[in-house]
């Protein structure tokens, strides 16, 4: 049936949503609607389709049909049109306290279908400590007719007081042939670009999807892969520290500078730029520099997070680069991520220990603790790659 | 600079623009004392920007009943309400006769209109920016002694540059003081030795050198003066890092590569080369490698994972020079 089919390999995460979904159908029928309740907590490993479960939920709740994922409400809620579902996608570093309490006193307001108004919040844990502090009310006695569904990669996440009042969907990593499949069968991919690009991505259907159907994604894999056999020494080192940095910071100009422009000019025009008639001047009218400072700052905080990801992801490539080798040291029986690689996972594995091969692997998390903790780029970067190197 | 403008008649208006306080206030005392000059009986009337109301200029400027000259210096004019900007551009194309006026603005966007308007009005026009450059500063230390009847050595000038930093006002202080102290016609080194010592301004580059060269008791006073004068210690650890860097670069560069070629492949101007390369004696790439660590634990120390930013650095500031011996 319909819209939980999409998730995959989530089968008991969608045996959950199914039988809340018939709750919710009963409760609105009267009845004591087992299974529903007015707080969920999606999480799950990056790539396992939290927001598409919440989703999939929502549109669940919505469809007279308990998610048929042909009639309207379905499909209003997959392009992102229903009116009753608010959709909260932090774009900066951070959610600050004040979008919350707006978006609470959304949230309160009656279904205008009649059914449920939905609040989807993505990437829950980017709210503040002060965000989830104004949310803890809201979600433990909503509106009779509000659901809230937050999702975050683990429910450590999120604040004990906002865990507590929610019930927890967990996902699981789909496995390599589950997400091959979608592939070959969803975005008509050869069987074995899609098999590379699953084990590659280790499950997470997005990163699968993009080196599948992106040449230049499967490029800056390649780069990044290549870095571990660069490093013979300090200047290589910190060279490669500095491409990696700068790839990333024009990944992120790229990103975002379309956006921007766009942003800025629609914002001007609002204050009034261009605008001709009585009474007006063509600059801005009184108010508008202080809104483009307010934009500047949201564009920068955005282009920053940008930053952070593109080089998150980058050290995520790396940290499976480095599991591959461990698994060949020890000669387990898994599958390997890098298989593309294996000279160079074999030459690293029988010429250095697997105590060595962990502490690099510490080394990368540390990078990746350190520029969560907004340390420069560069140096943290510059001191993971120095630890990587091969005496 | 202005010290040789002239004391003659004043112009009906001056607009001083600049961020230089000092400059600024002796702009001011000198269109005043120029009034004075012709008439001792002037009235000044100081004003601030933002508590002038409409129509104050008006009744100030309106002439007296004994046709007494005075003088309007408005300060902050930045701050002026849009209405009472025009009360004043408007005046600046017709002025009184008694009335001189004075307005000082900062710069910057914020009452721009006043300044195109008066400037456009023909007022006279005095800048006055902060001296950026050092050759700038000594050229005013210079100035500044003479003033006061007295000559100085370039090596005196630069050596009172050094130990009580950029701040005009400072600086004039200090070298009306040298010149009141000091016997004879010229100021020279020793002369300012006796009443100065130390630096007042260390950047973060000064103290990475030291570091990155093994002097470590320099380092640390170095490091205690940048930040008692306000460094960020953010700013200390960046520069710490880009002077391991470059040595990283140049020590890993191919041994083949010599001078101007070195530097293109580097990226480097040659003297910063030349620099870094008399820097690499005694560093070896362990050294390197973990001293590049110490200052990436240090940047997250500062940024709020450690309790005391200065301690974070003194710390990475000897893990730098003991890791230099250990090659």
């Amino acid at each position: 049936m319909g819209v939980f089919d999409d998730l995959v390999g989530q089968e008991r995460a969608a045996e959950t949503l199914r039988r809340a979904a018939a709750g919710a159908a009963e409760l609105l029928a009267g009845g004591p609607g087992t299974g529903m309740t007015h707080a969920w907590l999606f999480t799950g490993p990056p790539g396992s389709g939290r927001e598409e479960a919440a989703r999939a939920f929502a549109a669940a709740l919505f469809c007279p049909d308990r998610g048929c994922g042909h009639c309207d409400m379905c499909h209003q809620v997959m392009v992102g049109s229903h009116p009753d579902l608010e959709t909260v996608r932090p774009q900066g570093l951070s959610y600050g306290v004040k979008d919350t309490r707006q978006l609470i006193l959304r949230a309160a307001g009656a279904p205008t279908l009649g059914r449920w108004r939905v609040v989807l919040f993505e990437d829950a844990d980017r709210a503040t400590e002060g965000a989830s502090n104004a949310l803890l009310k809201a979600i433990e006695e909503p509106p009779p007719r509000t659901v809230w569904l937050l999702c975050a990669p683990s429910p450590d996440d999120m604040m004990i007081t906002i865990r507590s009042r929610c019930r927890v969907v967990t996902l699981v990593t789909p496995s390599a042939a589950a997400v091959a499949h979608v592939l070959a069968t969803r975005e008509n991919v050869p069987p074995d670009m899609a098999e590379f690009a699953a084990r590659a991505a280790q499950g997470h259907l997005g990163r699968a999807r993009r080196l599948a159907l992106d040449a230049e994604a499967r490029g800056r894999r390649e780069a990044v892969l290549a870095i571990p056999a660069s490093l013979t020494g300090v200047g290589e080192c910190v060279a490669a520290a500095e491409r990696l940095v700068k790839t990333a910071e024009d990944e992120a100009a790229a990103v975002t500078a379309a956006l921007n422009e766009s942003e800025t000019a629609e914002l001007r025009k609002v204050y009034g730029e261009g605008s001709t008639g009585k009474g007006l001047s063509r600059g801005l009218i009184r108010g508008g520099a202080g809104a483009l400072k307010d934009l500047e700052d949201r564009q920068k905080s955005r282009a920053t997070r940008t930053k952070r990801d593109v080089i998150d992801a980058a050290l995520l490539d790396l940290v499976a680069f480095y599991r591959d080798v461990l698994a060949v040291q020890f000669g387990a029986a898994v599958e390997l991520a890098g298989a593309d690689r294996r000279a160079d996972l074999d030459a690293l594995a029988r010429s250095s220990a697997p105590e060595e091969t962990l502490r690099r692997i510490d080394a990368i998390m540390l990078c990746r603790r350190r520029l969560a903790a907004n340390v420069n780029p560069q140096m943290a970067v510059e001191a993971m790659t120095l630890s990587l190197r091969r005496p | 600079m202005l010290l040789g403008m002239a004391a003659s008649d004043p112009a009906p208006v001056t607009l001083i623009v600049g961020d230089e306080e000092l400059l600024a206030d002796r702009a001011v005392g000198e269109v005043i004392a120029a009034v004075r000059a012709a008439d001792p009986a002037a009235e000044t009337h100081d004003l601030v920007g933002g508590k002038v109301e409409p129509g104050e200029l008006t009744r100030l400027a309106s002439p007296s009943l004994f046709g007494d000259r005075s003088v309007v210096v408005v300060r902050s004019a930045h701050d002026l309400a849009k209405e009472v900007i025009a009360e004043f551009v408007s005046y600046a194309a017709r002025p009184a006769e008694e009335t001189t006026l004075v307005l000082v603005h900062p710069g910057g966007v914020k009452g721009k209109a006043l300044v195109d308007g008066v400037k456009k009005a023909g007022a006279q026009v005095v800048a006055v920016a902060k001296p950026t450059k050092p050759a700038e500063r000594l050229a005013f230390v210079k100035a500044e002694l003479k003033r006061a009847g007295r000559t100085v050595s370039g090596d005196a000038a630069s050596a009172l540059l050094d130990a009580v930093g950029s701040d005009l006002r400072e600086l004039a202080a200090a070298c009306s003081q040298l010149a009141f102290d000091t016997p004879g016609k010229v100021i020279d080194e020793a002369a300012v030795a006796r009443y100065h010592r130390g630096r007042a301004e260390v950047s973060g580059f000064t103290v990475a050198d030291s570091a990155v060269e093994g002097r470590l008791g320099d380092a640390l006073e170095q490091l205690r003066w940048a930040l008692a004068t306000g460094t960020a210690p953010v700013l200390l650890v960046s520069a710490l890092a880009r002077s391991l860097r470059s040595l990283a670069k140049v020590g890993g560069a191919p041994r083949n590569l010599r001078g101007g070629q070195l530097a293109s492949h580097l990226g480097m101007p040659p003297w910063q080369v030349t620099r870094v390369q008399n820097q690499l004696n005694g560093w070896g790439p362990d050294g390197i490698a973990r001293a590049l660590q110490a200052v990436a634990a240090a940047d997250e120390q500062v940024k709020g994972g450690g309790a005391d930013p200065a301690y974070a650095l003194e710390r990475t500031i000897q893990t730098i020079v003991a890791s230099r011996t250990g090659r």
